[in-house]
């Protein structure tokens, strides 16, 4: 790891002044970060190190959750507001990672962390997402990792973010130190610039995440497949939040982790159910609505049955579905 | 082994490792990029195991290597160096975390305990007599880590199960295998 330069500013508006400067990057919990720069994948002049800023607290005010961005993972999992109102961000948190990483890494942080694709992570091959217009070895290599929606000719890296899939089915609104917009908005496709992962301007802080307290929300759920038990990425993951009245489906989230390049929400799968009774049909219906974009590579194809099949466990165990 | 063994098997090891790389050391310390690292150390106080330690740090330099290196405190073992195996967890604030996954210089208002800070004198902790009595070790490299993620996990209450304790024990692995008997360790210390 190349030496940088260290600063801990006090408040949000010095915070904000320092990573404004080139080559200045915000550490929190370090725990993506660290491992990128012995990698070789981010270099940074100067570390800007925000734990002493008082963005921590997780509060119920006025029928929102309001998540700091350096709540720790572990804190927001085990938090009895977030368990009670918002079960599938509880479940995808401690789902994530190791209870050390959770202990350490920040909310604000897990949602930026970066992708796991090894052709990123190695510092011996080329990459679009490392240096923009060198290739994409992944396209015709290695791929049983990669997205089957959302890539480009350019990029094929998966979100690695439990959390991030969770926050979008409960429709949560990010806040910045400059502004405030929909979770939804945050990250964005490769495209042709795949180094460009969100709509966050260069220093620009995540300060916290408010979530609206709904039945919507309350009722949700997150289930991750993965290569092994526990401590693992997902290879597959869904988050669902649904709101019936009797056996009619009155309205409800997918979103989907492990299949797209960034956190994947399906409007079409929604609609496939919504206004509709929970059955077989319906939800085989949403699974192939899902999937109907999908563009398989070499190595990847399985995801696009495994994702269905995980749709269709997720929401028999949620709604009851005969 | 006794803590005075210990010791000497460690100044022995060191002695023989600095006279084989003393050569390389010379040529690397006369870089202009190794000086500028030294001016760009910042002073910084690290609480250990209840002691305060003044040391000078560059920013890069991780919780983990300023305990081993600068500190000699070796308990705390370095395995996979990126957080994925364990080996290095210690408590910061009472908590389990990553040492090799924070940087010294963040860590300066936490009270840090290590794997040397939990007996009490002579007294092992009740977790680390299990894990003798359990036979919950082979090679040892993990043994520290799993002790105390372990001594956390316990003082969490993820412990009312053989599969409770597996899934809260996940971020530390051990190569040969102990697990059966890190669980059966972990249970004996939780009643």
């Amino acid at each position: 790891m190349r030496n940088f330069t260290y600063a801990a500013p006090r408040n949000v508006a010095e915070a904000v002044r320092l990573a404004g400067q080139p080559g200045a990057r915000f550490i929190a919990g370090g725990t993506d970060l660290l491992n990128l720069m012995r990698d070789g994948a981010q270099s940074h002049g100067a570390i800007i190190d925000i734990n002493g800023l008082a963005l921590g607290d997780i509060v119920q005010r006025n029928g929102v959750i309001r998540i700091g961005a350096l709540a720790r993972m572990s804190d927001v999992a085990a938090h009895p507001a977030v368990r009670r109102s918002l079960p599938v961000v509880s479940e995808a948190l401690l789902n994530s990672a190791s209870p050390q990483v959770r202990n350490m890494a920040a909310v604000g942080g897990n949602v930026l962390q970066r992708t796991r694709c090894g052709y990123f992570r190695d510092s011996g091959t080329t990459c679009n997402k490392k240096t923009p217009g060198t290739g994409c070895p992944a396209l015709e290599g290695e791929n049983r990792g990669h997205a089957i929606l959302g890539g480009s000719d350019h990029c094929l890296a998966v979100h690695p973010s439990d959390l991030a899939v969770a926050l979008l089915a409960v429709d949560a609104v990010v806040l910045t130190d400059r502004r405030r917009f929909p979770f939804a908005d945050l990250h964005v496709v490769p495209g042709t610039t795949p180094d460009q992962e969100t709509v966050l301007g260069h220093g620009e802080l995540i300060t916290g995440f408010e979530i609206p307290v709904t039945p919507l929300a309350a009722r949700s759920r997150y289930l991750k497949l993965r290569d092994r038990a526990t401590f693992e990425f997902a290879v597959v993951s869904v988050a669902a939040a649904l709101a019936m009245r009797g056996n009619t489906v009155r309205d409800v989230r997918l979103t989907f982790g492990g299949v797209a390049t960034k956190p994947w929400r399906s409007p079409e799968a929604e609609d496939a159910l919504r206004g509709k009774p929970l059955t077989t049909t319906t939800i085989t219906e949403a699974g192939r609505a899902l999937v109907r974009g999908a563009v398989t590579r070499d190595h990847n194809a399985f995801k696009v049955d495994l994702v269905q099949r995980a749709l269709d466990g997720l929401l028999r165990d949620l709604g009851g579905a005969r | 082994m006794t803590a005075d063994s210990e010791f000497k098997r460690r100044t022995v090891l060191k002695a023989g490792s600095t006279a084989v790389t003393a050569t390389f050391v010379a040529t690397r310390t006369a870089t202009p990029a190794a000086a500028a690292q030294t001016e760009s150390s910042v002073d910084i106080t690290l609480r250990v195991n209840g002691h305060d330690h003044r040391l000078a740090v560059e920013p890069r330099v991780t919780l983990l290597d300023a305990l081993r290196e600068r500190l000699d405190l070796t308990g705390t073992k370095k395995g996979c160096d990126r957080g994925e195996c364990g080996a290095c967890t210690v408590l910061a604030d009472g908590r389990r975390i990553k040492s090799c996954l924070t940087l010294a210089v963040m860590r300066q208002n936490t009270e840090i305990t290590t794997i040397e800070g939990l007996a009490r004198g002579d007294r092992l902790h009740p977790l680390q007599e299990a894990f003798i009595r359990r036979d919950a070790l082979q090679c040892g490299g993990c043994t520290p880590g799993q002790i105390m993620s372990g001594v956390a996990c316990i003082s969490e209450g993820h412990t009312r199960s053989a599969d409770e304790i597996r899934e809260w024990m996940s971020g530390n692995l051990c190569r040969c295998a102990c697990y059966p008997n890190i669980v059966a360790a972990i249970q004996d210390a939780a009643k």
